[in-house]
C-alpha cells in the first residue's frame, strides 16, 4: 500500500529531481564553471559590482580624506612642515599642538560651556519640535494648515537676514513693556506716556542683575537668546525638525491613539507614554541634527551675534578655538607658517568635532533608521 | 435633597464638548508654543528687520534720529555705491545662477547615491555611517575653517621627487581630460565648463547632499517591495523598472529636495550674503538699512525662485494615492 502510494504519486517529483542531481553530478566541473561564469548575467553582474564600488570607496574616500589629512597633520612637528618629503605620515611624531590648545585655549572650560549650551538647546528643541510637529500631524483644527504655512516660513526666512534685528530684540527683550518697566523705563502708548521714576529711584532689582534695563531685558552674553528662540521652535532649522516630525507622526496609525483614549487616556498621556517611546529613532535623528548644528555653529556665538564678549573667558565655547591659534604656536619666522597655522587651526578644528565624532558612531544607527521610518512619502 | 438636584442640574448644564472640539482644543495646545514664540519673538524681530530697511538712521547732536524714506534703500541697494567693485545686482545674478545651476547636481548625485546605498551589498552599514559624516560635521565651524591649503598639500605629490619628472595634477579631473572626452560631442562650451566645475567641486557637492541623499533614502524605503516584484514578474528590465516605478515613486522626495536645496543654500553662507555683510560694513552712510534691504530683495528672488520650481515639479509629481 505504501509503497504503491509511493510509486504513483511523488515518484514523478523525486525522477525529476534525481535527474537534475544525476544532469549535475555527470556534467564535469569545468563545464558548470563556464556554465555559471561566462554568461552574460554574470558578466553584468561583475560589473555592476566593480562599479559600484569604485563609486563608493571613491566618494567615501573624497569624504574622509579631509579628516585624515587633517589628523596627520596634527600629530606632525614643526620640523615635517619644512620636510617636502613628508606628507601624510609624520616623521617626527608629537603632541605639541594638542598640548598648547588644552592648556592655552582652555579646552576643558570651553568643551564643558559648549556641552552645557548644546544639550541644553538641542534637548529643548527636540522636544518643543515633537510637540508641536505632534499638533500639527494629529489633530484638525482651524488654522492648522496656516500656521504650518508660518513654520515653513520660518525655516525659509534665513537668520542671516534677521541677523542684525535679531540683535537688537534680544539686547532689550520686552514683553508688553513689562521688563522694561520693571528695569525703570516707562511705558509709552500713543500718547499717553507712564515714566516710573518712582520705580527707578527704589532699584527694586539687586545690584547684580544688571540685565533689566530701561529698554528691556538685555539677553546678549547670555544663553537665553537660544533657548527662548528654542522654546517656541524658532531656532535655527527648527522649521525643519518640525517637518520631518509631522511627517514622521502622520505615519503613526491612528488606531494606536484611539485604543489609548478609549482606554481612558487623556491626549497629553497618551502622547507622552505611546507615542514619544514610540518615535525614539526620529527624535534621536532630530537631537544628532540641533545637537551638532548646535556644537558647530559659529554664527550666533559670534560677536557680531548673541556674544558680544565672546573672546572673554565665561564665554568661551569650543568654536572659538577653532579659529584661533595659540599665542605659543605663532612663529613668523618660520618656512612653512600658511601651512603650519593650517595645521594648528585644522587641529583646534578637530578638537572641537571629536565629540561629534564619538556621539555619531553611537547614534549613527538610529539615525538611519529615524530617517527611514520617517516615511517621508507624499502628501 | 434639592442640593442634589442642583448639583444634577449642575451637571447636566455642563455641556461636555464633542470629540472633535476637544481634539481641536488639544491640538491648538500642541502647537502653542510655537504661537508665542511666533507672536513674541519672531514678529518682533520681523517687525524690526523691515523698519530698519526703510527708516535711515542719523546721529544729530549725538542722538539717534530716524526717518522714514520708504522703498529709498531698496532702490538705492541697485544704484547706489559699489561694494568691492561690484554691484549688488551682477553679486545677485551671479549667486541666483550659480545656486540654480547647483540643484541638479546636488539632486542627481544624492538620488544616485542613495539608489546604490540602497541596495543590498557587503559593508553597506559602513558605506552609509561615512556618507552621513557631511550631514553632522559640514556646518559652521569645518567651513570656516580654510583647510583646502593644507588638503591639497597633503593630497599632492607635487615638490617630492618620484623620478618621472612629472607631478600630478592637483585636481582631480583636469579639464582637458573631459575637453577630450566631449570634443566628438558638440555640447557648448557652457555646458563643458558647467561639468568640469562640477567635477572639481565634487567634494563641496557631497557635502552639500547629505540630507538629500537621506530624504532620497528615506523615499527609496517607502516604495513597496511588492511593486518591484510584480514588475519582476512582467519582465521589465532594470531600467524600465527605474523609470516607470522609481522615478515616479520618489518624485515628491525630487520636490522637497530641490526645495531643500535652494534653502540650504540660501541660508548657509553664500556669495550674496558675503557681500551683504561687506556692504553692512563699508557703506559710508546708511550702510545698514540699505543691507536690510538687500537681503530682502535676495530673500523675495528665492522665494520666486521656490514658487518656480514648486510650479514646474509639481505638474510632474505624481502621488500614490493610499487605499
Amino acid at each position: 500500500m505504501n509503497a504503491q502510494n509511493l510509486e504513483s504519486k511523488p515518484k514523478v517529483r523525486k525522477e525529476t529531481k534525481n535527474k537534475i542531481k544525476v544532469d549535475f553530478e555527470r556534467t564535469p566541473l569545468k563545464e558548470r564553471l563556464k556554465a555559471k561564469f561566462l554568461s552574460g548575467f554574470f558578466l553584468k553582474k561583475v560589473i555592476w559590482w566593480i562599479v559600484r564600488y569604485v563609486l563608493l570607496i571613491g566618494v567615501a574616500y573624497i569624504v574622509l580624506f579631509p579628516f585624515f589629512s587633517k589628523i596627520s597633520a596634527s600629530f606632525m612637528a614643526k620640523v615635517d612642515f619644512t620636510d617636502a618629503t613628508v606628507r601624510l605620515i609624520p616623521k617626527h611624531f608629537s603632541l605639541e599642538i594638542y598640548k598648547q590648545i588644552w592648556i592655552e585655549q582652555e579646552y576643558v572650560r570651553a568643551f564643558t560651556n559648549s556641552l552645557t549650551l548644546a544639550l541644553s538647546t538641542s534637548l529643548i528643541q527636540t522636544f518643543i519640535c515633537s510637540f508641536v510637529a505632534y499638533g500639527f500631524a494629529k489633530f484638525k483644527f482651524k488654522g492648522n494648515k496656516t500656521l504650518f504655512m508660518l513654520v515653513l516660513l520660518t525655516l525659509i526666512i534665513p537668520h542671516r537676514t534677521l541677523a542684525s534685528a535679531m540683535k537688537t530684540i534680544f539686547s532689550g527683550f520686552d514683553v508688553f513693556g513689562i521688563f522694561g518697566f520693571l528695569g525703570g523705563g516707562g511705558i509709552s502708548f500713543f500718547d499717553w506716556k507712564f515714566t516710573n521714576e518712582a520705580l527707578a529711584g527704589i532699584d527694586i532689582f539687586p545690584q547684580e542683575w544688571t540685565r533689566f534695563t530701561a529698554g528691556g531685558l538685555d539677553l546678549l552674553n547670555s544663553y537665553w537668546p537660544f533657548i527662548l528662540l528654542s522654546l517656541c521652535g524658532l531656532a535655527f532649522k527648527n522649521g525643519l525638525y518640525i517637518f520631518l516630525l509631522r511627517q514622521f507622526f502622520m505615519g503613526v496609525p491612528d488606531e494606536l491613539e484611539e485604543s489609548a483614549y478609549i482606554d481612558g487616556s487623556g491626549v497629553f498621556r497618551t502622547f507622552f507614554t505611546i507615542i514619544l517611546p514610540l518615535s525614539i529613532p526620529m527624535m534621536v535623528t532630530v537631537f544628532l541634527f540641533s545637537f551638532s548644528w548646535c556644537w558647530t555653529d559659529n554664527f550666533y556665538t559670534s560677536n557680531a551675534m548673541f556674544f558680544p564678549d565672546s573672546n572673554s573667558a565665561p564665554y568661551l565655547l569650543t568654536t572659538d578655538i577653532g579659529s584661533k591659534i595659540p599665542t605659543t604656536l605663532t612663529d613668523s619666522n618660520f618656512a612653512a607658517v600658511t601651512l603650519y597655522e593650517g595645521a594648528v587651526k585644522n587641529t583646534g578644528g578637530l578638537m572641537v568635532i571629536m565629540p561629534l565624532v564619538i556621539i555619531y558612531v553611537f547614534c549613527q544607527k538610529s539615525l538611519v533608521q529615524g530617517i527611514e521610518r520617517s516615511g517621508l512619502t507624499a502628501d | 435633597m434639592t442640593n442634589s438636584v442642583e448639583m444634577k442640574k449642575s451637571v447636566k448644564k455642563k455641556k461636555i464638548a464633542s470629540l472633535d472640539k476637544r481634539k481641536a482644543r488639544a491640538g491648538w495646545v500642541f502647537v502653542l508654543p510655537f504661537i508665542i514664540g511666533f507672536v513674541l519673538i519672531y514678529l518682533p524681530i520681523l517687525y524690526e528687520s523691515l523698519s530698519a530697511s526703510v527708516t535711515y538712521r542719523n546721529k544729530i547732536d549725538g542722538v539717534w534720529v530716524e526717518k522714514f524714506v520708504g522703498f529709498t534703500a531698496y532702490t538705492e541697494a541697485f544704484l547706489g555705491d559699489q561694494v568691492g567693485g561690484q554691484t549688488f545686482g551682477q553679486v545677485l545674478l551671479t549667486g541666483v545662477s550659480e545656486m540654480i545651476l547647483d540643484i541638479p547636481m546636488v539632486l542627481l548625485f544624492s538620488l544616485f547615491m542613495a539608489i546604490l546605498l540602497n541596495q543590498k551589498m557587503a559593508g553597506r552599514a559602513a558605506f552609509r555611517a561615512i556618507f552621513f559624516v557631511p550631514v553632522i560635521l559640514s556646518t559652521g565651524i569645518m567651513e570656516s575653517i580654510d583647510a583646502a591649503a593644507l588638503d591639497s598639500y597633503m593630497g599632492s605629490t607635487e615638490g617630492i621627487d618620484d623620478g618621472s619628472g612629472e607631478s600630478a595634477a592637483d585636481s582631480i579631473v583636469s579639464a582637458m581630460d573631459v575637453q577630450k572626452l566631449f570634443s566628438g560631442m558638440a555640447i557648448g562650451e557652457g555646458m563643458l565648463k558647467y561639468v568640469t566645475d562640477t567635477i572639481n567641486n565634487i567634494y563641496d557637492i557631497v557635502n552639500r547632499s547629505g540630507v538629500q541623499m537621506l530624504i532620497f533614502l528615506a523615499g527609496l524605503q517607502s516604495i513597496s517591495p511588492a511593486i518591484y516584484e510584480s514588475v519582476q514578474i512582467d519582465g521589465a528590465t532594470a531600467w524600465e523598472t527605474f523609470w516607470k516605478i522609481t522615478f515616479p515613486m520618489i518624485s515628491p522626495m525630487i520636490l522637497v529636495n530641490a526645495i531643500y536645496t535652494v534653502i540650504d543654500a540660501f541660508t548657509t553662507e553664500s556669495s550674496v550674503m558675503t557681500y551683504i555683510n561687506l556692504a553692512s560694513q563699508q557703506l559710508p552712510e546708511q550702510g545698514m538699512a540699505i543691507s536690510t534691504a538687500m537681503s530682502w530683495i535676495y530673500f523675495l528672488v528665492v522665494i520666486l525662485i521656490l514658487a518656480l520650481i514648486a510650479g514646474i515639479c509639481s505638474a510632474y509629481v505624481f502621488y500614490q494615492k493610499k487605499n
